[in-house]
């Protein structure tokens, strides 16, 4: 199987998302990992806009030709952008997962709870491979 | 898990691998979009060395195939195939199957790699007059070459005449310098081309003749993924999704391959819930609202009455759009009429369509 881009800048869950972590700010995706298991994504749904999600719980669905899978929230978010660009052309997240097929934007409800909530890169890859 | 003899051919190719039906089988190459429309456009390759394949043979051959399949095997003739399944003798489908007429009192039968042991093991049982039976399936190769230039990429390869070769009929002979292939005018893709079967001594041989062969009408291998979604998309059954051993065939739409004008396992019973009529039919539809619409999801009418289930469902590479087969309740299943999907809560637009979905 090919390697997976997991940059070291990110923090990520067992679930397969990444989250890019900027003081009480964050932007959330999923890794090339994920996108490579669900195969061509045909759309991604978000409907927690302006939502305040617990750690762990589902902010959207993510629709494959051949699966669905949840997204869940690394940490307690509020949701206050959903990746717009994403309704037009969903094959964003498949080609540029930590790039421009980001998926949300969010208020961490306790920046400090973030780093015990979440994997470091090496423990990511250790997951995965 | 087992392996066919060309599961380390995909794995060098990058192929992402799956279990399936206890092989190792690539699901996608390059992605399940892109092969898709390799097989629509251009030519494709499959390898489905999982399927397996019985020989029967003796001169009561006939009349076992007669016994436990559903369609009218004497209608066969050499150098023909045919579209059946097995009743399982509670109404329900042991396998469906494809049945090879290779010479008079012998015949192969290409049934499916999840259900090999099961119906071995049923086709012996009602075997009371000592046809002999092989299973050949473990030293069997199949490839699938499908798609509008399947004929111009394999014609260099044999003395067979390809273009001549009419849908469900076959021809034994040379291939790619091997001898003894069966070239079969049959797929599950509608978008024509072959099914060659041969010994897996040859796989890897014939699998590099092919891809030689067809470099420039851009062949390319294709996995388990772009196969549902192209099967999806003509509203070919599927067993384990569309049918299995509880569902009755008529529900699902294989009348056309039931013949009362033969004696066979569970015929009285289905002459019977022919003439008192089903309740439910396996029906197609297509999304109108945003949704996919994925097996065991709830088909509902405009009040929430659950009136059906989903059985099969992709996004349709070649439409744009989402496709599904599902049970329908009989008074839902008129082309045109509005149904919806109950996707993770949420009722979602559909309408009846009747397959195939995609028309070339």
């Amino acid at each position: 199987m090919a390697d997976h881009n997991i940059p070291d800048n990110l923090r990520y869950t067992e679930d397969h998302e990444w989250i890019k972590v900027d003081g009480d700010s964050a932007t959330i995706g999923i890794t090339d990992f994920a996108q490579s298991e669900l195969g061509d994504i045909v759309f991604v749904e978000i409907e927690t806009e302006g939502e305040t999600i617990e750690g762990g719980e589902v902010f959207g669905t993510i629709e494959a030709v051949k699966t669905v899978s949840d997204l869940f929230m690394p940490t307690g978010a509020t949701v206050d952008q959903f990746n717009e660009k994403l309704e037009e052309d969903p094959s964003l997240v498949n080609n540029d997962p930590y790039g421009a097929g980001w998926m949300i934007k969010v208020s961490l409800t306790d920046a400090a709870a973030l780093e015990g909530a979440t994997l470091s890169a090496a423990q990511y890859a250790e997951l995965v491979g | 898990m087992k392996s066919t003899a060309l599961t380390q051919t995909h794995i060098n190719l990058g192929a992402k691998m799956v279990p399936f039906a206890g092989y190792n089988m690539p699901v996608q190459y390059t992605g399940v979009n892109d092969e898709h429309h390799c097989v629509r456009a251009g030519v494709g390759v499959f390898d489905v060395s999982h399927m397996g394949e019985f020989i029967l043979r003796g001169e009561h051959a006939l009349d076992l195939i007669q016994r436990v399949s559903s369609n009218d095997a004497t209608k066969l003739f050499d150098g023909k195939a045919q579209y059946s399944y097995l009743p399982n003798g509670k109404g329900g489908i042991v396998d469906d199957l494809l049945i090879y007429r290779i010479e008079e009192n012998a015949y192969m039968l290409v049934v499916n790699a999840s259900n090999i042991e099961k119906d071995w093991d049923w086709i012996s049982q009602h075997n009371d007059k000592g046809v002999e039976m092989l299973n050949i399936s473990d030293q069997t190769s199949l490839l699938a070459v499908q798609g509008p230039h399947a004929t111009e990429a394999l014609k260099s390869l044999t003395d067979i005449d390809l273009e001549g070769m009419g849908y469900y009929t076959f021809q034994k002979g040379t291939f790619a310098g091997k001898e003894n292939v069966l070239v079969s005018a049959t797929g599950y893709t509608g978008a024509g081309g072959f099914e060659v079967y041969f010994d897996n001594e040859h796989a890897t041989d014939i699998w590099e003749a092919i891809f030689e062969a067809g470099q420039e009408y851009g062949i390319q291998p294709i996995g388990l993924a772009a196969r549902d979604t192209l099967r999806l998309e003509m509203g070919f059954c599927l067993y384990g999704n569309d049918i299995d051993d509880t569902t009755s065939p008529l529900e699902a739409g294989l009348g056309w391959v039931t013949k009362f004008t033969k004696d066979f396992i569970d015929r009285p019973f289905l002459e019977q819930q022919k003439a008192d009529g089903v309740t439910q039919r396996l029906t197609g539809f297509q999304m109108v609202g945003r949704g996919i619409p994925r097996q065991g999801y709830n088909i509902l009418d405009a009040e929430n009455n659950v009136i059906g289930r989903v059985t099969s469902g992709t996004q349709s590479p070649s439409l744009g759009y989402a496709v599904g087969l599902g049970y329908l309740n009989k008074a839902f299943t008129t082309p045109g009429t509005e149904i919806f999907i109950s996707i993770r809560n949420k009722s979602v637009a559909a309408a009846v369509t009747k397959p195939p979905f995609y028309k070339s």
